[in-house]
């Protein structure tokens, strides 16, 4: 009996299924716990799911390629997910046009204070060069700033979890934040999480109201493809 | 849903070729979703179907970034022999930007549409 058991852990730990499985139950369950904790972020899913997922690999002794070999599948839905953005970005168009020249000011304000103060409070902290050349890009979209990191010379899987905590810092604290700065404005709100941490705070802006996630999907679009052209342009400072 | 999938997924690719050959430092999905975006337009608006699938797939926009975030395992070394600089960094420079880009745009907003309404 415990020998079949082993044999249909060789078949699982080998085969895609186990790590597409997994990941969707870890997902969903830390959905859960945040559902009961009544939408409080501190039981944001993404940390809870991986926080699961890290235990569980490392307890049954498996290497993250292998798991990625079926959470590809989950990870490949980011591409198609990106175009949705569309479909939210259309829908608030009116406003959008509207709010054009704060949208540009915000856009290109919060693009170079991302970038900068990250790399430079890491140094201050005496981070390897290799760590501030990750850090640059964190505040856009995993696939955007991992092919960043890649062009500048920074660890590109590095980057993709700064860009996870970055996300769920920003979903953490851009609300308290704003009540603090008494903003009440939800097209503003949304724009700041978005630029500021990307999808996963575009997920939390999507719970505030519609327009606030189409802000931050608009935001984080725009980011994206701004901090591709910055990051390249000030690699020369950063890599100082 | 089958059919606004594989919408999704053209525009995907075509931003993909767009970006690669004329050597765009823009990804490949952020020009799809601004093809998209210029159809919506031009159309006048998604169909019924890529409206719904679109909604689904944006409902668990979270469970996507999973199998990057659980990559933390592989730098956990790194990670934990830098913590200090990095999670200064990154709480200090998301604050920072939130704070930044809220304070520009509220400046930059004329005072009428100064409150936004919600519906």
């Amino acid at each position: 009996m415990t020998q079949d058991i082993g044999q249909i852990w060789v078949y699982l730990s080998a085969s895609p299924l186990l790590g597409l499985t997994i990941t969707l139950l870890a997902y969903q369950g830390a959905y859960r716990i945040y559902q009961r904790s009544g939408c409080n972020p501190l039981a944001n899913p993404v940390l809870i799911a991986v926080t699961a997922l890290v235990l569980f690999l490392t307890a049954t002794g498996t290497d993250y390629e292998t798991y990625f070999a079926g959470a590809q599948f989950v990870h490949f839905l980011l591409g198609p997910a990106t175009v949705a953005l569309a479909i939210p970005l259309y829908t608030q168009f009116k406003r959008v046009r509207s709010m054009l020249w704060p949208v540009l000011a915000g856009l290109l304000a919060g693009s170079l204070t991302a970038i900068v103060s990250a790399v430079a409070v890491a140094r201050m902290a005496g981070a390897s060069a290799s760590t501030q050349l990750s850090l640059a890009p964190k505040s856009v979209t995993t696939p955007i700033a991992m092919g960043i990191a890649e062009r500048i010379g920074g660890v590109p899987s590095l980057t993709a979890v700064l860009v996870i905590i970055t996300g769920v810092l920003g979903a953490l604290g851009a609300r308290p934040l704003f009540r603090i700065m008494k903003l009440r404005d939800p097209a503003i709100e949304g724009f700041a999480i978005g630029i500021a941490s990307h999808g996963i705070g575009t997920a939390r802006a999507f719970q505030i109201n519609e327009q606030s996630g189409a802000f931050a999907a608009l935001a984080m679009g725009l980011n994206g493809a701004l901090t591709a052209l910055l990051v390249p342009a000030l690699r020369h400072w950063i890599s100082l | 849903m089958l059919s606004a999938l594989t919408q999704l997924l053209i525009f995907q690719l075509s931003g993909e070729i767009v970006a690669r050959s004329l050597a765009l430092p823009i990804p490949g999905p952020v020009l799809g979703m601004l093809f998209l975006f210029v159809a919506l337009i031009l159309k006048g608006g998604p169909g019924a179907e890529l409206q719904t699938t679109s909604q689904n797939l944006l409902m668990h926009l979270s469970l996507l970034f999973v199998p990057a975030g659980t990559g933390i395992m592989v730098h956990l070394h790194q990670v934990g022999s830098e913590w200090l600089p990095l999670l200064l960094s990154l709480i200090i420079s998301t604050a920072t930007t939130l704070i930044v880009t809220a304070l520009v745009m509220k400046l930059c907003l004329p005072a009428p549409v100064r409150t936004g309404e919600t519906r």
